[in-house]
């Protein structure tokens, strides 16, 4: 199947060539990287994460989202989703394919990544974190080729492929689960350490991973003749409704434990984030932007006939999708670290190299999609 | 023959109970199992370290023996052991009314060596670890991938990252310990390499003032022993329960 994404439009052809142009210039960021050491990332002795390890806990969470494509299709049998699940599926690809190049770009020695597996310490959530990601990725790459070979055969799909599929959804939930994990079981970091920490992950993920989507069907549906249909995105907008006011809802929860506790520890964070600690105040522009784009996309999409024009739809999608990811691939990662266990306000502030990496990476993410998505629609043109 | 000691061992403990007796009989094990395994700590007695205000001897040493680089950007800085202003060291303890002499002489911190230690729990390659004869917590630099995980772990900044070519950095060499190469975490080892020679510890050897203890806390005659159950100590975050072996005397 892969000789479809090889024949395609000119279009088609200078978005490939041009996420290639980007990935060159993020490797190049990337052996620069290499030669002198993180030293030229923004990161620090107190903000020993950055960038990378954010986006790379942003990219989950959308790699986890597809399961809410999946789900409704094959448990509840919701048809409208039929030809969506497949976009899901590919999406979270890519985003798994991410989330290991952003784990492998943040590593010091990166020639020693594989003793992760020659030295397995289960005690680590590092750990399950590999094993649930590797495996949501495999799973995914099966399930996706598979049904989408037996579309273009006309053939039902193989009967092995149903227990993977609802395997495949309980894995969904494991991987953002496991993620959070990474920060929410440290005694060493008051902010992350909460047991909302997983369900937040999960809601504000079902909120950007469905509201990226719905953006991706439309561009398929304008380059292609392919229509996801009306009532598919009208379904998949109220998911991202509920979504994301149920984060916005867990957000709320935390300021009321942190705050009417009173205990410093957990309030300094919190302050650094929306009014600053100390004068300083990196993050409280963008958080504040997070904010108003994430009330300005409930209120368009709370109201049917707002959500239903597809302009607003778009526009409280990029909405939401902004303002998760400040959220969670800016501010919820960094915030841990500041101030620092010895009390410390050490601020944080990507370089350049370090965002063409960023960039490249996405390039990479942005390419298997890309390619993923064309066969698709090629597959589908070749049969309408 | 061409047969180590530990191959013979596996090769006879698998070949059956049977061959057990002989076992037990050739490799005489009764010495190994009678070893307390020892719990190696320190108390740092502020009282002394206050008389000399600008004292920085322990440091020095153990910079010294470690190759650890003198780093001018606060950013990048490698530290062992180093002072910190109370309000850092101890935030929990620190209060408006602190007496002057608390607030005004900075602590020594270095790496606790917990009992329960975070950063070893979380450590992807076990590069970072409790070594059981002694609780020393160690660090292999030539497995670690520079993850980072146990910095973000660690309660008490004790853990330093390699952000650059650490080499330039240091005056002089030492060849008998390794030079770090970039992209590596390190921190303080309770000078392991000198515990193996039966020395004790650089900063403790360089301390004029006697202010840092060391020995065995399963030894109830050591002076780690002595000096705790006649002074009043506390520890770094006790509320964490990481059970730090270094205490302080206030």
């Amino acid at each position: 199947m892969i000789e479809y994404a090889l024949r395609g439009t000119k279009k088609y052809w200078t978005l490939i060539f041009t996420l290639l142009a980007v990935i060159v210039i993020g490797f190049v960021a990337y052996l620069y990287q290499l030669r002198e050491g993180l030293s030229i990332t923004g990161m620090s002795r107190d903000v020993s994460w950055g960038l990378y390890i954010a986006q790379f806990t942003f990219l989950v969470g959308v790699a986890a989202s597809a399961v809410m494509v999946v789900l409704p299709y094959y448990l509840h049998n919701y048809k409208e989703f039929g030809k969506l699940t497949i976009l899901g599926e590919f999406l979270a690809v890519s985003s798994v394919v991410m989330c290991g190049l952003f784990i492998f770009v943040d590593i010091g020695q990166p020639s020693r990544v594989l003793n992760i597996i020659l030295y397995p310490s289960p005690s680590s959530v590092f750990f399950w974190d590999f094993a649930s990601l590797g495996g949501y990725l495999l799973l995914n790459i099966i399930i996706g080729w598979k049904t989408l070979d037996s579309e273009r055969k006309d053939i039902a799909p193989p009967k092995w492929i149903k227990p993977l599929i609802y395997i495949s959804i309980p894995w969904a939930i494991s991987i953002h689960t496991v993620t959070a994990f990474i920060y929410s079981g440290l005694g060493a970091r008051s902010f992350w350490f909460t047991a909302i920490m997983a369900p937040r992950f999960l809601a504000s993920a079902f909120a950007a991973g469905p509201a990226l989507l719905i953006l991706l069907t439309l561009i398929v549906r304008k380059v292609s003749n392919f229509d996801p249909g009306k009532a598919a995105i009208q379904t998949l907008a109220k998911i991202v409704t509920y979504a994301i006011i149920i984060n916005v809802f867990f957000v709320l929860l935390e300021i009321f434990t942190v705050f009417y506790s009173g205990i410093e520890e957990h309030i300094q964070h919190f302050k650094y984030l929306f009014v600053g600690l100390h004068g300083k105040s990196n993050l409280v522009p963008f958080m504040w932007v997070s904010v108003v784009l994430a009330i300005t996309a409930i209120i368009l999409l709370i109201n049917p006939r707002t959500r239903k024009r597809e302009n607003l739809l778009i526009f409280a999608c990029i909405a939401v999708f902004v303002s998760i990811w400040i959220e969670k691939g800016l501010g919820m990662v960094v915030t841990g670290f500041i101030p620092s266990p010895l009390d410390e306000i050490t601020q944080y502030m990507p370089t350049f190299p370090e965002i063409l990496i960023t960039i490249g990476v996405y390039g990479i993410g942005l390419l298997v999609l890309s390619i993923l998505y064309k066969i698709v629609i090629s597959i589908r043109e070749q049969k309408a | 023959m061409g047969m180590d000691r530990r191959f013979f061992l596996k090769i006879a403990g698998w070949s059956g109970l049977g061959l057990n007796g002989i076992v037990k009989a050739v490799t005489n094990d009764e010495n190994i199992a009678t070893e307390v395994p020892k719990r190696l700590a320190m108390v740092i007695d502020m009282r002394k370290c206050r008389e000399q205000k600008d004292c920085k001897d322990c440091m020095l040493a153990c910079h010294r023996v470690h190759n650890v680089p003198e780093i001018k950007n606060t950013k990048h800085e490698i530290k062992w052991i180093w002072k910190e202003p109370f309000e850092n060291a101890f935030p929990s303890q620190n209060h408006e009314y602190i007496s002057n002499q608390e607030k005004s002489t900075p602590s020594i911190i270095l790496c606790n060596h917990c009992d329960n230690p975070p950063c070893v729990s979380v450590c992807p390659t076990q590069a970072t670890f409790r070594r059981d004869k002694d609780g020393i917590v160690m660090m292999d630099f030539h497995r670690c991938i520079g993850c980072r995980y146990c910095m973000v772990a660690c309660p008490y900044g004790s853990r330093s990252f390699n952000w650059e070519e650490a080499k330039p950095y240091i005056k002089e060499i030492n060849f008998k310990f390794p030079v770090r190469t970039k992209g590596v975490v390190e921190k303080c080892n309770f000078c392991a390499e000198r515990i193996a020679k039966n020395q004790i510890p650089a900063c403790v050897e360089a301390c004029k003032e006697k202010a840092i203890i060391f020995g065995d806390l399963m030894d109830p005659d050591s002076e780690v022993r002595k000096v705790l159950s006649a002074n009043d100590t506390i520890r770094r975050k006790p509320h964490l329960h990481t059970l730090p072996n270094v205490y302080y005397i206030m």
